[in-house]
């Protein structure tokens, strides 16, 4: 009797290139404040945010995606055919099935991978992250492409004052691949179902089939995720820097999930940070993004020479779920 | 040992004025936080999670919204501290 063959594992995983896209329209607060019975000035104050980016009518999830995606194989220098997964969280993709992911694959070049979507909403970028760390280091994988899209505008309502104002459309890519030293630290995740209520939708697509409920669109209730947020999500946080044997004053720059400017500051407040560790703020001017804010936060913080390929960036995720991730990783 | 209201009332005057640089005389037990006040609700909940801090007390979610007024918070952090 023969024996069956395993894979042969691989030590260490880093990520090798970012890619972003955002919605080509910029949507400023006057844009948005009618209906929500507000101001430039409120909106800035609560939030942060100056303008957001929005796709338009002909920009789709996938074209954002694709974009990002060609971007960050492009940069790593790698043959799309030996990507081995093609993984893409969104909350956004408006068909049940078949996947994003799959679309995407084909658009990019990767033929040879295994495609599919995730759905853990903001914290979706960091769990795409720990897959395909597992997926490569298991030697199941060589090379994956991890992308965070959302075109969060079709599920808006512009009277909602809880979450809708935030929102912005965009897509970030990364392709994760083999190293010779560590790239990616043992992420920290979870999901508390419990707060299943927190952050989601107004109605299920049955109900709106059946004229129960009008186009589902998001909600949250802002004052308990923001509890949640910064304070459960500081613990996650030191929990990610202690795994990966790190201290803050190791770190590089803080990426999180670009939710809201004061949850941002407020984050990194509880995490003590030193004054060398830059903050993103790409909220200001992009919004809230969902799955695509963490990588499109980095990209930018990338390419604006805020920051130094090879240091270390503490990412977290957190959301709807409530769902969460933390890794430090190795700037590309 | 618990604290008593007035206690409470000045030890939550400095969180207000550490959040939001209000001064720690205006905040009076008759005050709302929001109409008089203010306070949005994300100040609002950093507020109450620091004060669940200072003064060892649990402030669940579903009772934030029922602190309309200084009193409201004084008097809820007065009883649980019980």
């Amino acid at each position: 009797m023969r024996t069956l063959k395993q894979t042969q594992q691989r030590e260490f995983t880093k990520i090798y290139s970012l890619g972003a896209s955002r919605g080509s329209l910029t949507v400023t607060n006057h844009d948005i404040a009618g209906p929500i019975d507000s101001s430039d000035e409120w909106i800035r104050q609560r939030t942060g945010i100056i303008t957001r980016k929005r796709a338009g009518a002909e920009q789709s999830l996938i074209d954002m995606a694709t974009e990002a995606s060609r971007e960050a194989i492009d940069k790593a220098g790698i043959d799309p055919a030996k990507i081995g997964a093609v993984i893409l969280a969104t909350i956004t993709f408006p068909y049940q099935t078949p996947s994003a992911a799959s679309l995407l694959s084909a658009k990019v070049g990767a033929v040879n991978a295994a495609a599919y979507d995730i759905s853990a909403a903001c914290a979706g970028y960091c769990y795409g992250i720990a897959q395909a760390d597992a997926l490569i280091r298991s030697g199941v994988a060589e090379y994956v492409l991890v992308v965070g899209g959302e075109k969060l505008s079709d599920f808006i309502e512009p009277t909602d004052r809880s979450i809708s104002f935030l929102l912005g459309d965009g897509a970030g890519a990364a392709i994760v691949g083999p190293s010779d030293h560590p790239g990616i630290s043992k992420s920290v995740w979870g999901a508390d179902g419990s707060s299943w209520d927190k952050v989601g939708m107004t109605g299920s697509l049955i109900d709106f089939r059946d004229g129960k409920t009008a186009w589902p669109t998001l909600v949250q209730e802002g004052q308990s995720v923001f509890r949640w947020a910064v304070w459960e999500m500081a613990k996650v946080a030191k929990q990610a820097l202690q795994e990966a044997g790190l201290e803050p004053k190791d770190l590089t720059a803080l990426v999180t999930h670009q939710a809201n400017i004061r949850i941002i500051d407020e984050l990194a407040k509880q995490l003590e940070l030193p004054d060398s560790v830059v903050v993103a703020r790409d909220i200001v001017d992009t919004g809230n993004t969902s799955a695509a804010s963490i990588p499109l936060a980095m990209h930018r913080l990338l390419s604006e020479g805020l920051v130094a390929k090879g240091g270390y960036a503490l990412q977290i995720g957190f959301g709807a779920g409530l769902a969460f991730a933390a890794q430090v990783v190795e700037l590309p | 040992m618990a604290l008593s209201q007035q206690e409470v009332l000045a030890g939550l005057a400095e969180l207000v004025n550490d959040e939001t640089g209000i001064a720690a005389e205006a905040v009076l037990m008759e005050k709302s936080f929001t109409d008089d006040l203010d306070i949005d609700s994300i100040s609002m909940m950093t507020i109450v999670v620091n004060a669940e801090d200072k003064f060892g007390v649990k402030i669940p979610d579903e009772n934030v919204k029922n602190l309309i007024t200084v009193a409201d918070a004084v008097n809820f952090i007065t009883s649980a501290q019980e």
